[in-house]
């Protein structure tokens, strides 16, 4: 049976002055899969994901998604994808109540209070919501930013790093509700992570990227098996120092 | 064009400024310093009864409508500055809101607080000095909305440059009212400027609206013509800005910058 893909990248170029970040990138992802985006810093992921976003203009290619163009339907698509990052934080100087109704606005959800609660429910961030957003911790701001990305339920979450500096009871839990969002919702869920042993728990599928170009592509046990290693962060290395 | 969006972005706004002493300040603190400074001033120079003008309802008439501009600007620039120290701006804009409806929603922002500060200053000069702001009848609409649309207009310039040189270009959110002030004549008609620099007068709209500002309090009449001239002037200047901030917009797309604005 053949899969319809969400997202369709094709010949995706991106040179800023005499470096070229991605070099002719082409991938497509299915819908209701985790897919790895994987490599050493430098390697041409975050471009990737914010050419996909709309956020950097490509110099060339084309980038579609539910089988439209970003560049131009970028309004339609938007409201049905989502972002977080671990490096990018919620506006401190709210509340986390007030940011995520302003979220919830932003993305035209009908009842944004009712959703808002339900969502903190859900991430188990209740007690948050009437603090301001810059007295909460790490792993408390990683979950507000989590509930953020689904306040739209969307068809396609681009994870960068989502458990990057979370302890390991936080990133695990953050795991499972991954999973689960992929299970109930058939999210499709594009993820950068240097968390190999996450990678291999999480992921239907990895891509890995270095020097803009994409190197290698398959399911993680698919790798673990073409290199000969045992794990997937022995595959990352491997990739990564080109052995 | 999606209002739910403006509104969502105006909101955010409005929750920031109600607990938020630095931005209370911006907006009411200086204003009604200066309304201080200038009305002992201006109760200063009555003594000396200068003939053909009040002196305390020109200058403290031209000091509220500078303030107009000076919020309307200020509102345009740090509205995007805000999402930039905040570390926002991605948030913003992986959300399917357009650059129009979050433009719109920044001159949305200058008319709240143009409204606030307006209604502040006015109470305050009639409770000090007996000025009544009302004397300018309906006129004062096409006033305040040009000096909205010329501060809507320095505002996104404002950004454009922020777009290009990051936030080392900040100051000028804070000060580029200023670097056009004395051309303006707000606080004394063009002819008061050497004539070898009225041009600049001449091509800021501001200039025709603190001249017709002067031609009421002195005839009572609607100067239309200034008004007219200032309007046109403004337009061009609208049309050149966005223009402006369009390209700059695309430019920090094309380099990466837009996310790397620090």
């Amino acid at each position: 049976m053949k899969h319809t893909p969400i997202i369709e990248i094709k010949k995706l170029v991106k040179v800023f002055g005499s470096v070229t970040a991605v070099d002719c990138v082409s991938f497509s992802i299915e819908k209701g899969k985790i897919t790895g985006l994987l490599g050493p810093n430098g390697a041409g992921k975050t471009t990737t994901i914010q050419m996909i976003l709309d956020l950097i203009t490509p110099t060339s290619g084309e980038i579609k998604i539910f089988g439209k163009k970003i560049e131009t339907h970028r309004e339609e698509i938007l409201n049905r994808v989502n972002f977080s990052s671990a490096y990018i934080m919620l506006p401190y100087n709210l509340k986390v109540k007030e940011n995520l109704l302003t979220f919830a606005r932003l993305y035209g959800i009908k009842n944004p209070l009712k959703r808002v609660l339900a969502l903190a429910e859900f991430f188990d961030i209740t007690e948050f919501l009437p603090k301001m957003t810059s007295s909460l911790s790490t792993g408390q701001l990683t979950r507000v930013n989590l509930t953020k990305a689904l306040l739209n339920n969307p068809d396609v979450l681009l994870l960068d790093e989502p458990t990057a500096s979370l302890d390991p009871d936080i990133a695990d839990k953050t795991r499972r509700l991954l999973l689960e969002i992929k299970k109930e919702h058939g999210t499709t869920i594009l993820y950068t992570s240097h968390n190999m042993a996450e990678v291999e728990e999480v992921c239907d599928r990895v891509i890995f990227m270095n020097k803009g170009v994409i190197t290698d592509d398959g399911t993680p046990e698919q790798l673990i098996k073409k290199y000969g290693k045992k794990d997937m962060n022995d595959v990352f290395l491997a990739i990564a120092r080109g052995k | 064009m999606k209002l739910y969006r403006i509104n969502a972005l105006l909101l955010r706004h409005l929750y920031l400024y109600q607990r938020s002493i630095p931005r209370l300040m911006d907006i009411f603190f200086w204003p009604v310093m200066e309304i201080f400074l200038w009305g002992f001033l201006s109760l200063y120079l009555q003594q000396f009864n200068i003939t053909g003008i009040n002196v305390l309802t020109v200058l403290l008439g031209a000091l509220i409508f500078w303030n107009l501009l000076n919020q309307s600007q200020h509102s345009t620039s740090i509205a995007f500055l805000e999402e930039i120290w905040e570390r926002n701006l991605l948030n913003i804009f992986v959300s399917p809101i357009t650059v129009a409806e979050f433009l719109i929603s920044t001159l949305l922002l200058g008319i709240v607080r143009i409204f606030l500060i307006g209604i502040v200053m006015s109470l305050l000069v009639f409770v000090l000095y007996h000025l009544n702001f009302l004397m300018f009848g309906f006129s004062i609409i096409p006033f305040v909305l040009n000096l909205l649309l010329f501060g809507w207009a320095l505002g996104l310039f404002t950004i454009g440059l922020i777009l290009r040189w990051g936030t080392s270009a900040q100051i000028l959110a804070f000060g580029i009212t200023f670097l056009i002030q004395p051309f303006s004549a707000v606080f004394y008609p063009v002819s008061a400027l050497p004539e070898v620099i009225r041009w600049i007068a001449y091509i800021l709209p501001p200039s025709y609206i603190f001249e017709g500002m002067r031609e009421v309090l002195k005839n009572g009449a609607l100067p239309l013509h200034l008004l007219t001239v200032g309007f046109i002037v403004n337009i061009i200047y609208i049309l050149l800005s966005l223009w402006f901030f369009w390209f700059m917009f695309c430019k920090a797309k094309q380099n990466g910058k837009l996310m790397k604005l620090d």
